[in-house]
């Protein structure tokens, strides 16, 4: 297929995963806050960090509340990582995909870019705001099951798989990235019962409450709950798995040695890793670790098969990102 | 509440559901009786129907604005269609491949020996001044001698019910994709009919279109790599270009996908590797296609491709310099052209017109511009003409300066008050001005769509129907009566 087409459809698929993920992110950090003792909340500014926007959030000089932070990460047009933002790019790229992509696929998707937009006042409602998100969530499911369900698996499914798995290991790397962030002394004793809740929300986010008590058979630990969630070989969102799909999808493509290369590099990184020892910042670092690999894995992808174009020829639908967001590595959207 | 016929009335026009005696006219028979029983209120329902299925289908158009960039908008489709008798349709359908078996005969005279000219009946003055004359085609002979592949040509119905050409359309006509999509709504929302009349299918095309663009290929022995060449998702009719080549199964390409190698031939990056490209149908300008031969800051098109092209490396649909027949003034020369190429008789006429770069013609234009129609001979989409009878004087004033500065660049016709269709506007049905786009298809063969893309005039009385300038769009019924 057309190596520009390969690039679009890879970041629609990117867009949509991240719109997805990000309505994940802002779930997980509202029920963790409700679990919260008083006292131990930092709020919701580590959610800015996490996605790697500080640097746009802090030139709008906006409120760090809640309010004003929900809607950053939802509304904000100049926000490149909000919600709406993202299914703009999807929607976007989908335009120019629509000789590719199941008929279906576009309308679903159009569909629900109007409704999204039309909706956005219920999604900046505390009370209305869950439902929102899940909505968000559920369409992303269901359009990934209309291109599973029909797309041939061709160059242009490889590539969608491609960025799928790839955002999706590096979303969930960031979701566990809250949890860092959102817990103080992580040895404390008298957190206990909160730890247990907490990382039962972050599983939850995942959808992965279930597949983890019926693969570990144990009650739900800080330990466990890591491995389960970067490094279990069966769930569809640990971040292993999506390497291994990566894996799968690079075997069938002509040319891929070097990112296979590449690849390894952050397999072998997430294998050898020990969560035992890890204090909340020791964690964080790694999460940051990671996420630097996968971004080569990205800077490989894109050296190997997409178009290598002058600065400014670049398609209108790639998202310019800033440069550094605080202490987590910005959610990568340039192709370079 | 069932449709009152008596209160719908188009005096002086032809209606083309409505006969001169108020009953329905042969091929609209079912579908009168049909919208009677209905009622207005549930057309109304239909139409919302319709509307909602346009919009969650994509099904969209772009417009320009001079701050905003480009907007989408959803397509317009009126959903009471418009009807033709087969039979009509065969004697229009027969005109239209006569029509554009002359053109393209002339297209290729043009290119080489130029007989028409020399034989007097054309003067040479009209291909000197013709900006879609393209001087680097002479000499080329393309695949079957064919230069304009896709045809839209312009028909519309006068009151007296004669039906004219009113121009051919043959650099980039668009419209076609909408014409299928049209009937894919109406399908939706008017099931019943389907199985009650004999309606012919118009679905065939993107498999006609492929067909005849893979059979221009310059290896005709593999299974050529077709590809449809789009400026880009900013061009107003991006939409039909995704839509053709993924009926086709076709890539849709950019011009910075593609490259002309040192063996001269087209190749696209693919995620496998550099591949041959055989044709390309291109939407595309000529004046964009390629920078070293036409205008050398296009962005859009490939540095090289004219090269491939008349080299026989790639085919081009349609051909560079096929342009030079989609002039308002070459167009008057047409049925002159059907008998001196054919030797046969015009089936369609077309509409009666006076050259303006002919002195006398010239004359009787400005004496009687408040009657007629005066447009530039290489404008498309309703741009830069003026309406007589809708003018001011200062409007005719100015417009008589610009005629007398370039004459050569204007033609004028009489106002032909289009024929009508039923449309559907707040709750009641009434007559709206219509045209029709039919597409002709050339190569080895000739294929013309059944029907084609009706465009209807949404304001009460408005002869504008460019869906650029709120005009809207229906489907076209060829329906068979005897069947």
């Amino acid at each position: 297929m057309l190596a520009r087409v390969a690039e679009n459809i890879y970041w629609l698929a990117r867009y949509l995963e991240r719109a997805e993920n990000t309505a994940r992110l802002i779930s997980v950090n509202a029920n963790l806050l409700l679990d919260l003792q008083r006292g131990y909340e930092l709020g919701w500014l580590p959610l800015v960090d996490i996605t790697g926007s500080r640097h746009v959030f802090d030139a709008q000089k906006r409120r760090s509340d809640e309010r004003e932070i929900v809607e950053f990460l939802l509304a904000d047009a100049e926000n490149p990582g909000s919600i709406s933002a993202s299914l703009n790019s999807a929607r976007e790229n989908a335009r120019t995909l629509r000789d590719i992509l199941p008929t279906e696929a576009w309308e679903i998707l159009n569909e629900f870019f109007q409704e999204f937009t039309a909706q956005l006042p219920a999604g900046l409602n505390r009370r209305t705001r869950y439902e929102f998100l899940k909505r968000i969530v559920l369409v992303s499911q269901t359009l990934a099951g209309v291109l599973d369900g029909t797309m041939s698996r061709t160059d242009a499914y490889t590539f969608m798989l491609l960025g799928r798995n790839l955002e999706r290991a590096d979303m969930t790397s960031r979701i566990v990235d809250v949890r860092s962030a959102q817990i103080l002394p992580a040895a404390t004793s008298d957190l206990g019962p909160f730890q247990t809740i907490q990382w039962i929300s972050v599983l939850r986010s995942l959808s992965g409450q279930h597949m983890y008590r019926q693969t570990r058979r144990a009650r739900v630990s800080r330990v466990e709950s890591l491995d389960f969630v970067l490094r279990d070989e069966e769930f569809p969102r640990s971040c292993l798995f999506c390497l291994r799909q990566i894996e799968l999808c690079l075997r069938t493509l002509t040319r891929s040695s070097g990112v296979l290369d590449t690849l390894a590099g952050a397999h072998r990184f997430l294998s050898q890793a020990s969560f035992a020892q890890l204090d909340q910042e020791g964690l964080h670092q790694l999460i940051d670790h990671l996420q630097v690999y996968l971004i080569g894995v990205h800077a490989s992808i894109a050296q190997a098969y997409f178009p290598a174009l002058p600065g400014n020829a670049r398609s209108p639908m790639r998202q310019s990102q800033g440069q550094d967001g605080g202490s987590t590595l910005p959610l990568f959207a340039d192709g370079h | 509440m069932r449709i009152d016929w008596t209160s719908y009335s188009a005096p002086g026009l032809h209606d083309e559901l409505v006969g001169p005696g108020g009953g329905a006219r042969v091929a609209g028979r079912a579908l009168s009786r049909y919208l009677t029983e209905l009622g207005g209120a549930e057309i109304g329902v239909r139409q919302q129907a319709a509307e909602l299925a346009i919009k969650a289908m994509g099904i969209t158009f772009t417009v320009y604005h001079e701050q905003g960039g480009s907007i989408d908008r959803s397509w317009p489709l009126d959903i009471i269609p418009r009807t033709i008798a087969r039979k009509e349709w065969n004697r229009i359908e027969a005109g239209l491949r006569q029509r554009v078996a002359a053109i393209n005969r002339f297209i290729d005279d043009i290119y080489h020996e130029q007989r028409i000219i020399a034989d007097g009946l054309l003067p040479i003055s009209i291909i000197a001044s013709s900006r879609n004359f393209r001087p680097n085609c002479m000499g080329v002979s393309p695949p079957a001698r064919c230069w304009a592949h896709i045809c839209g040509s312009d028909l519309i119905r006068g009151a007296d019910g004669t039906v004219y050409v009113l121009e051919d359309n043959l650099r980039v006509p668009s419209g076609v994709s909408y014409m299928i999509e049209n009937r894919q709504v109406v399908k939706r929302v008017f099931p019943e009919l389907f199985d009650s009349a004999v309606i012919l299918p118009v679905d065939d095309y993107p498999a006609q279109l492929y067909d005849m663009l893979a059979a221009l290929s310059p290896r005709p022995q593999d299974r050529p790599e077709v590809v449809v060449l789009t400026p880009g998702i900013y061009n107003s009719a991006y939409f039909e270009h995704a839509y053709l080549a993924r009926q086709m199964g076709c890539e849709l390409v950019e011009g910075r996908d593609l490259t002309v190698a040192d063996d001269g031939c087209v190749y696209m990056q693919t995620t496998r590797g550099a591949q041959r490209v055989d044709v390309i149908y291109r939407r595309i300008d000529d004046d964009f296609l390629d920078p070293e031969a036409f205008r050398a800051d296009s962005t859009l098109g490939v540095p090289g491709l004219m090269r491939a092209w008349a080299g026989g490396k790639v085919a081009l649909a349609n051909a560079p310099g096929a342009g030079v027949a989609d002039d308002k003034l070459v167009y008057t020369y047409v049925p002159d052209m059907i008998r001196y190429y054919l030797d046969e008789t015009p089936i369609l006429p077309n509409v009666p017109s006076w050259r303006c770069g002919e002195p006398k013609e010239l004359e009787h234009v400005l004496a009687n511009l408040e009657s007629l129609v005066v447009k530039p001979v290489d404008g498309s989409g309703g741009y830069g003409m003026l309406m007589g009878p809708m003018s001011s004087q200062r409007e005719r004033a100015q417009f008589a300066t610009q005629l007398k500065c370039a004459p050569r660049n204007f033609i004028a016709q009489p106002v032909i008050t289009l024929s009508t269709v039923p449309t559907f506007v707040g709750d009641r049905l009434e007559p709206r001005h219509v045209d029709l786009r039919p597409f002709i298809l050339s190569g080895p063969s000739t294929y013309v769509t059944t029907g084609g893309l009706t465009r209807v005039a949404l304001r009460k009385g408005s002869l504008v129907v460019n869906s650029s300038q709120g005009g809207g769009s229906k489907d076209t019924w060829i329906v068979d009566t005897e069947g």
